[in-house]
């Protein structure tokens, strides 16, 4: 007979005191990117050269501009997440506390980077 | 606690090296290197918000023996680990855990990705 409470048993706060967070986190950026990522592959096909004008005028698109932002977070949180449970998996001791925490840091920059390069391009040329 | 080197379960030695394992291992493996592989994504995009001449430095990359290279590990990185996400999501959902099963969507993922990385490159560079 356990002698956590219902609620405690709701929650899914174990020892760990994050339940199915990341589990949950991972599934719904892998089910997001699937659309997203097929979406980006078929319009990379559609490029006629890209070159930098063409480039422009695509991002520009707000639906595209969107889209690709969209993309951007999807891939970079999915990422974190992957790169998170490998590193508990074999990293340890000081070092573990040092990549998880660069990577998520990475992770956050790189997303927040492109995020503003689309939208300087998409509003920078309407 | 004495340090004692005792041994630890999991004993990867005395396992069969199968397809199953493999395909695990791999769908790991290709998420790293596309974690590495979303800088290049960044790049592509960062650079053509700096404007023409670091677009053109980026693409020079790109097309270049590394590059290319690097680029179609993506794109075959990408379809695997695509094909196989989609089996684990399936394999969330309850579905497909027969053995034969399991082996037959393991084959199918890995030659499905290899079909899609060449049709890919095919579309691109037609």
């Amino acid at each position: 007979m356990s002698l956590q409470s219902p609620l405690g048993k709701f929650l899914g706060h174990g020892s760990a005191k994050e339940g199915v967070q990341h589990w949950w986190s991972q599934r719904l950026t892998a089910v997001a990117l699937v659309p997203l990522t097929l979406w980006f592959v078929v319009a990379l096909l559609g490029m006629e050269n890209f070159a930098h004008a063409e480039i422009l005028g695509w991002m520009a698109q707000p639906f595209n501009a969107i889209m690709l932002i969209l993309l951007a977070i999807s891939i970079l949180s999915h990422s974190q997440l992957g790169v998170q449970v490998v590193v508990e998996d074999y990293v340890h001791g000081w070092a573990k506390i040092v990549a998880l925490m660069g990577s998520k840091l990475v992770h956050i920059a790189v997303g927040v980077a492109v995020i503003y390069s689309v939208i300087i391009i998409s509003v920078g040329s309407s | 606690m004495p340090e004692i080197n005792r041994p630890l379960s999991p004993h990867l030695s005395v396992y069969k090296w199968q397809v199953a394992n493999t395909l695990s291992i791999l769908h790991r493996a290709t998420g790293v290197f596309m974690s590495l592989g979303a800088l290049a994504f960044a790049a592509w995009i960062i650079s053509a918000a700096l404007g023409e001449a670091s677009y053109v430095q980026v693409l020079e990359w790109f097309a270049g023996p590394l590059g290319l290279l690097v680029l179609f590990g993506l794109s075959f990185a990408f379809f695997y680990h695509l094909g196989n996400g989609i089996r684990h999501l399936v394999w969330d959902a309850g579905y497909g855990f027969d053995k034969h099963v399991a082996r037959m969507s393991g084959w199918a993922t890995f030659i499905g990705a290899l079909l899609a990385t060449a049709a890919f490159w095919a579309g691109v560079l037609a």
